[in-house]
């Protein structure tokens, strides 16, 4: 039985997902990165491992995310794309005829406008974090509410406060002034919630032409509260994929496929990468006035990858 | 004898090296705008004042420790803040205090005698007006050599075999059009460098896609300002097309010169006022790249720059209306090139899409008739 691989090493959660010949997935995952993309790919794929069929071969491979050359070096990957094509690439599939995806993950919220299949525009947060998944998590934490619940408090609102959302700075002091002044925690909730949507829609949504199918994805896709407060702010139905969570991986295994074809042989390295050490370390390239910080990662003493570089000097891909 | 520094602005550095050198004063070369400078200048700047600003004071804090005593930069009017900067940053050094003499050169129609008191506070040399002008025709010379073989370079890079070669040969050109002693030298360094680029072995099967340069002047030019975008495009099978050359700039504002190539016409419909830096030349250039057919525009901006604000709000307008899809890099102190690099990839995939449906609907329709 064939399959494929797709790896999403982002900057909060590492997904990993194999589909098969007849684009349905056999598994997903969904850890956290913690801060250590080798510990995650290598945990990933030993956890994944027991989900699959002993018959399954891996056939392609592809990954995505911040971490994606990481994860390439350390699995074998065929293709490795960004984010922005993995997540378009999925939601086609998915959900044929998209139109809109919405997507917010820990570090990053984008917006891909598509038609007829295409992407015809996208926008991805430039330099503020407000409104992604990290900050939602930070003030979780902060009211000691497990995240998974947050939705939930945002739905019970009567009537919502108004909290700052454009810095997550403004966005904190806000609410901490409001529920010093006695206001409820569903309606601070519910108000952080339309804030980080209107954040949303007026830095990376800025004149764009949303249209149905809107589909939201990423892992705040989970949350409820932000999902109700799309569909207000416009006036739109808006799906969540059963997938929501995993959408680059998925994006990716599908990349993988049509890349690696039916002759083509995969790079995959196995799942045995799970008992190897991967070590990474610099150096500053001496060569000319550059002075490029390479980046090396290593098995043992074997070099499975080195990029940093402006020219091929010491590119192993 | 005077020992003087000036802004790092892309190639231009070995000219004015040789300027200030031949007027008399000991050149502090200003390097390369990297870490350390930009820690000097956001410890020194107001939080808010732009990554030029930054880098600017930070490397003119470097070259004092490097014994530097003097400035020369240039100031600029109309409303954009980095008209001030000169002044700016002269009164925070001082307040460091790092006392430091500062020549500022404005336009030359504002306030010609100012211009020329300003040049001969330079002239240590004490040369003659007339040696003066020939100087400086020499080093015009030069800059547009310089501008020449980065444009050609630009050409090649996407289409090259081994990556780095276009980036070699550029370097080695550049040293060429240094070593010039004389007007005929430089033509014949230029012709050498261009020559060079010409025996690069070329993919003549390479999918290049066009895209064009716009937005602030500093961020444009200086490829430390902007994590050398134009050579990551490049090594993406990119062909770059910058709308900012120091030559062109220079001509536009110096005595005689030619206003402009169009870009207020083009920008007219959207913006017909100037409103600071270089929000209209933004516009403009943009506007005529859709008209030239190209598959896309980079807006590049320093973060917190209004006028490019007030561009960027305007772009998604102009796309509709053009048709061209414009992408915008917010620069300031990050060094970190992942998150430019995925927002470049996927830009450049969709470009190479689109163009790919358009020729085949272009194809449709030729072979339908």
């Amino acid at each position: 039985m064939r399959g494929y691989l797709g790896i999403d090493v982002g900057s909060v959660s590492t997904n990993v997902v194999v589909l098969d010949e007849q684009d349905e997935v056999l598994a997903d995952l969904y850890i956290r990165t913690n801060g250590q993309p080798i510990k995650a790919i290598q945990t990933g794929m030993e956890s994944i491992r027991p989900e699959l069929r002993e018959d399954l071969e891996i056939c392609g491979v592809g990954t995505t995310g911040s971490g994606r050359q990481l994860a390439a070096a350390i699995v074998g990957a065929d293709v490795v794309k960004n984010e922005i094509t993995a997540h378009s690439v999925a939601a086609l599939n998915m959900v044929p005829g998209v139109r809109t995806i919405l997507e917010i993950g820990g570090q990053d919220s984008k917006i891909i406008i598509l038609r007829d299949g295409v992407v015809t525009d996208f926008a991805m947060n430039s330099v503020c974090a407000a409104g992604t998944g990290s900050f939602l998590d930070q003030q979780a934490s902060r009211l000691t509410i497990p995240i998974e619940e947050f939705g939930d408090y945002a739905l019970k609102a009567k009537s919502p406060v108004r909290i700052a959302g454009r810095c997550t700075v403004f966005a904190e002091s806000d609410m901490i002034h409001k529920q010093q002044m006695g206001h409820n925690l569903e309606d601070i909730i519910r108000g952080l919630s339309e804030a980080l949507v209107r954040n949303y829609l007026n830095n990376v949504g800025k004149g764009k032409e949303i249209l149905e199918p809107v589909v939201f994805q990423g892992g705040v896709a989970a949350n409820k509260g932000i999902k109700a407060a799309f569909e207000s702010a416009l006036g739109l139905p808006v799906q969540i994929p059963k997938y929501f969570s995993v959408m680059g991986a998925v994006g990716s295994a599908f990349l993988a496929k049509e890349h690696v074809g039916r002759h083509r042989p995969t790079n995959f390295k196995g799942f045995n990468v799970t008992n190897d050490t991967f070590t990474g370390k610099s150096f500053n390239c001496s060569g000319c006035s550059n002075g490029c910080e390479i980046i090396e990662i290593s098995n043992q003493e074997a070099v499975v990858g080195r990029w940093g570089g402006r020219c091929n000097k010491w590119e192993i891909a | 004898m005077k020992k003087v520094t000036f802004p790092h602005l892309g190639t231009s550095v070995v000219v004015f090296n040789d300027l200030v050198r031949d007027l008399g004063n000991e050149p502090v070369v200003p390097i390369r705008p990297n870490k350390k400078i930009l820690d000097l200048g956001v410890q020194y700047g107001p939080e808010f004042a732009c990554l030029p600003f930054k880098i600017l004071l930070g490397s003119y804090l470097e070259a004092v420790e490097r014994g530097a005593d003097t400035v020369v930069t240039s100031g600029g009017s109309g409303p954009c803040r980095a008209g001030h900067y000169g002044e700016v940053a002269q009164k925070i050094m001082a307040s460091a205090g790092k006392e430091l003499e500062f020549i500022v050169f404005d336009s030359i129609y504002q306030k010609p005698l100012e211009f020329i008191r300003k040049v001969n506070r330079l002239n240590s040399a004490k040369l003659s007006y007339w040696s003066i002008v020939q100087l400086v025709r020499f080093y015009w010379r030069k800059l547009q050599a310089l501008d020449r073989l980065e444009r050609t370079s630009h050409r090649m890079r996407p289409r090259e075999l081994k990556r780095g070669e276009t980036t070699q040969v550029f370097n080695q050109s550049i040293k060429w059009v240094q070593e010039s002693k004389t007007m005929g030298q430089i033509d014949e360094a230029e012709a050498a460098g261009l020559k060079a680029f010409d025996v690069i072995a070329q993919d003549p099967a390479a999918d290049v896609v066009k895209v064009g340069i716009v937005g602030e002047i500093y961020v444009v030019l200086e490829p430390a300002s902007n994590l050398e975008i134009e050579e990551t495009l490049g090594n993406m099978g990119v062909e770059v097309n910058r709308s900012i050359y120091l030559t062109g700039w220079t001509r536009e504002n110096a005595p005689g010169g030619k206003k402009a190539d169009g870009f207020e016409e083009a920008a007219k419909p959207y913006l017909p006022e100037p409103i600071g830096g270089h929000a209209q030349e933004s516009i403009g250039h943009t506007v005529m790249y859709a008209r030239d057919g190209y598959d896309g525009v980079i807006q590049l901006a320093p973060f917190t720059c209004i006028p490019e604000i007030v561009v960027k709000t305007i772009m998604p307008r102009i796309t509709r209306e053009h048709g061209i899809p414009v992408l915008t890099f917010f620069l300031d102190e990050q060094t970190g090139k992942a998150g430019m690099q995925t927002r470049l990839e996927a830009f450049i995939d969709m470009l190479r899409r689109k163009k790919r449906t358009r020729e085949e609907a272009t194809y449709a329709r030729v072979s339908g008739d």
